[in-house]
């Protein structure tokens, strides 16, 4: 089960922030991250992939859910 | 270059010309773009404050927020939100307000400053950053204002609706309590009296606030972003701004262009425009500009950015530094190319231990 970081509503750069803390705390694992704006998008996007990670963006409705994988 | 890189590079570099260029017709020296200065200066105007010589309706102000309004609906991104500490937001963005009207510049004019050789820039900049040092410490310790939540899409338009009304009052300008000499007070001399025509003024908004949305400049966040976890994105713009702005000002004298103000490149600490020399001040009231911007998560820049897509709260913090300008010219807290006054320094103290009480009550529990 991966391991959720819901971000939404909070402003910069706090989303980065939890992922990069999520991150840290279970490095191996799936992180599934919950943002709602496209500038939080980009942020937690390229946060992760240079944390090495692959991620997978799928929009809900206003809300992007995107799935961070380690390694590509 | 990634194309996202190359974009930013580029909307840094538009703002820093822009900058030049209006100062070339006729906006003050240095001051191509001012958020904090432009904000003072519609405070002026609509006579929340009467200092006679900076009152004029910024056609550049609203042209910001009404391109940031224009981007956010072309990228589909506009998005009506806020009820993240919105009362904290207003306070705080007087308390940026009152700190840049000490240094006399928002953190854009700082850089454009410094790029027209102000060395006082120079000390405000390292101001600056140790002021997002401590909100950096505050981040990494927790720090947030809140979520947001979606409001209904006609919050959002407030703020661009009310910028279009005061494009209107800049243009007609109107004049029925004739007595009184407003009720839209425009200055008749000094740096309120100077400024470009309201269409080029206005034009360069929009191109500032279209760009600034979609690069997401934000002259806070390059430092911050650097300190907290090594991002260069959005230093890159921050950068960029500086050295359009030096080499304009250095092409203007080579060249041997004259404008209605011609701007110069001009190194050292006394005699600059719109400035003083008050080091310890220039770098408090910084200090306290680049505190509170990071705990609004924007610069003033990036405040009437977000407010134009749509971003209730950041809407709020302008109208702080509408109020904030107000608030500094009344009580005597604003500085002058003479100086700084008392008042002002027991009002950047204050303003920073408000900060730092912000900062530690609105830490999230672990």
């Amino acid at each position: 089960m991966a391991m959720e970081v819901d971000v939404r509503g909070l402003s910069c750069p706090v989303p980065v922030l939890k992922t990069k803390e999520a991150i840290k705390k279970n490095p191996n694992e799936e992180i599934m991250v919950l943002v709602d704006s496209q500038v939080s998008k980009q942020n937690v996007t390229r946060v992760a992939e240079n944390s090495g990670y692959s991620v997978e963006v799928k929009s809900v409705g206003d809300e992007f859910h995107l799935k961070c994988k380690k390694g590509d | 270059m990634k194309k996202e890189n190359l974009f930013i590079w580029f909307s840094g570099a538009v703002v820093g010309l822009l900058a030049v260029i209006l100062v070339l017709f006729g906006n003050p020296l240095n001051m191509g773009f001012c958020i904090a200065c432009f904000e003072r200066d519609i405070a002026g105007a609509l006579g929340l404050h009467r200092a006679a010589v900076v009152q004029y309706i910024r056609p550049e102000i609203l042209g910001i927020v009404l391109g940031a309004f224009i981007a956010g609906y072309a990228s589909k991104e506009f998005r009506p939100e806020g009820g993240s500490s919105t009362i904290t937001r207003f306070f705080l963005g007087i308390l940026v307000m009152v700190g840049a009207l000490v240094f006399l510049g928002c953190p854009l004019r700082m850089m454009i400053r410094l790029g027209g050789g102000d060395l006082n820039a120079l000390v405000a900049l390292l101001g600056f950053i140790a002021g997002i040092a401590v909100g950096v410490y505050f981040l990494k310790s927790g720090f947030d204002l809140g979520r947001a939540r979606e409001q209904k899409t006609f919050s959002g338009w407030v703020l661009p609706i009310v910028m279009i009304g005061l494009l209107l009052l800049v243009i007609v300008a109107p004049m029925f309590n004739a007595e009184a000499g407003g009720p839209i007070f425009f200055s008749a001399e000094g740096p309120g009296a100077q400024h470009a025509a309201i269409a080029l003024a206005l034009v360069a908004g929009l191109l500032v606030g279209y760009l600034a949305q979609r690069s997401r400049l934000c002259l806070a966040g390059g430092t911050r972003d650097w300190l907290l976890i090594k991002d260069s994105y959005l230093l890159k713009g921050f950068i960029a701004i500086l050295a359009i702005v030096f080499l304009g000002n250095i092409l203007v004298g080579v060249l041997g262009v004259t404008g209605t103000n011609t701007p110069a490149f001009n190194l050292g600490f006394e005699g600059q425009p719109i400035a003083h020399a008050e080091h310890l001040w220039n770098f408090l009231g910084m200090a306290l500009v680049g505190l509170g911007s990071v705990l609004l998560g924007g610069c003033p820049l990036r405040q009437l950015v977000l407010a134009g897509n749509g971003n209730t709260d950041s809407a709020v913090a302008v109208l702080g530094m509408i109020i904030g300008a107000a608030i500094s010219h009344n009580f005597m807290l604003a500085a002058s190319p003479k100086g700084v006054p008392d008042f002002a320094k027991y009002a950047v103290i204050g303003g920073l231990i408000i900060c730092l009480a912000v900062g530690f009550l609105n830490k999230e529990k672990a």
